[in-house]
């Protein structure tokens, strides 16, 4: 899956309405995720998971700033999540599954807070935006 | 079996009771086809698909995503017996439409997306993790009769 130039725009402009809540919306996202799909709970032993936990808001501003990243350099994604490929694939080895249950959750927080922003066109670039990050930090799995 | 708490149930109808059924079944069937264009092979018949405009304004989409909401809706009456509720159209989409049961789990993220859309803050964590479980469930159900 390639992005088009049209993706690309359309994942710009959606990061440039999001502006400074980039760091909330990656904390929902989480929060989503582990009430939604339980079992993404198995990575956090050592988190409180519970609502309006500091540590999932801290890690949710981890994810959306490496999301950020990847914005800024959609012409080489391989290449500025490099570092972090090495770390999901020698060190989280989280299984490849819970990146479209994470994925899926970013897409939800989006379109709840952004639901005119969400047209269908950007629902699209968005969940190959996302498939495409997650190919990227697998891509050293084996 | 879904199996839901008392609140996951009254959020689940709460929120079911101010959705147009109808309006939901087009936009979730249309989205499916634009973020998914795969799954426009069950749809040959259907017209011009060529951009989302073109898919989002398709009468046999918008007939078409009416009919599977409407019986989407039939399973939220009925989340005590999926199965049962859903056997003969979980027989029809294997014996006669031959679809892929993965285009279930699809559909129904989808529809969170777009229920997400139309509720905003009010689709809560606790309102996603529960309808999260009645697409699970209904997407099992239309699977169950697969051979």
């Amino acid at each position: 899956m390639v992005l088009s130039p049209a993706d690309k725009t359309n994942i710009k402009s959606t990061w440039d309405k999001i502006g400074g809540h980039a760091g909330d919306y990656g904390g929902e996202a989480l929060d989503r995720t582990f009430q939604s799909f339980p079992t993404t709970k198995t990575y956090f032993p050592h988190f409180d998971l519970s609502p309006g936990s500091a540590q999932v808001k801290a890690h949710g501003k981890k994810v959306a700033d490496a999301l950020t990243t990847a914005v800024a350099h959609l012409d080489d994604l391989p290449g500025a999540l490099s570092a972090l490929s090495d770390l999901h694939a020698y060190k989280l080895r989280v299984d490849p599954v819970n990146f479209k249950l994470l994925s899926h959750c970013l897409l939800v927080t989006l379109a709840c807070h952004h639901p005119t922003e969400f047209t269908p066109a950007v629902h699209a670039s968005l969940d190959k935006f996302f498939a495409a990050v997650s190919t990227v930090l697998t891509s050293k799995y084996r | 079996m879904v199996h839901l708490t008392a609140e996951e149930k009254s959020l689940i109808s709460s929120m079911w009771g101010k959705v147009n059924v109808d309006e939901v079944g087009g936009e979730a069937l249309g989205r499916l086809l634009i973020v998914y264009p795969w799954t426009q092979r069950f749809f040959d018949s259907f017209g011009d698909l060529s951009t989302p405009d073109a898919v989002m304004s398709n009468a046999k989409v918008k007939a078409h995503g009416k009919k599977v909401l409407n019986s989407f809706s039939d399973g939220l009456k009925n989340l005590d017996n999926l199965k049962g509720t859903f056997a003969k159209l979980s027989e029809l989409h294997c014996d006669k439409l031959h679809v892929d049961p993965e285009n279930f789990k699809l559909l129904g993220n989808v529809l969170v997306c777009v229920l997400a859309r139309h509720f905003g803050r009010e689709f809560t964590p606790l309102a996603q993790a529960a309808y999260q479980k009645v697409v699970a469930g209904v997407a099992n159900a239309l699977a169950h009769k697969y051979h």
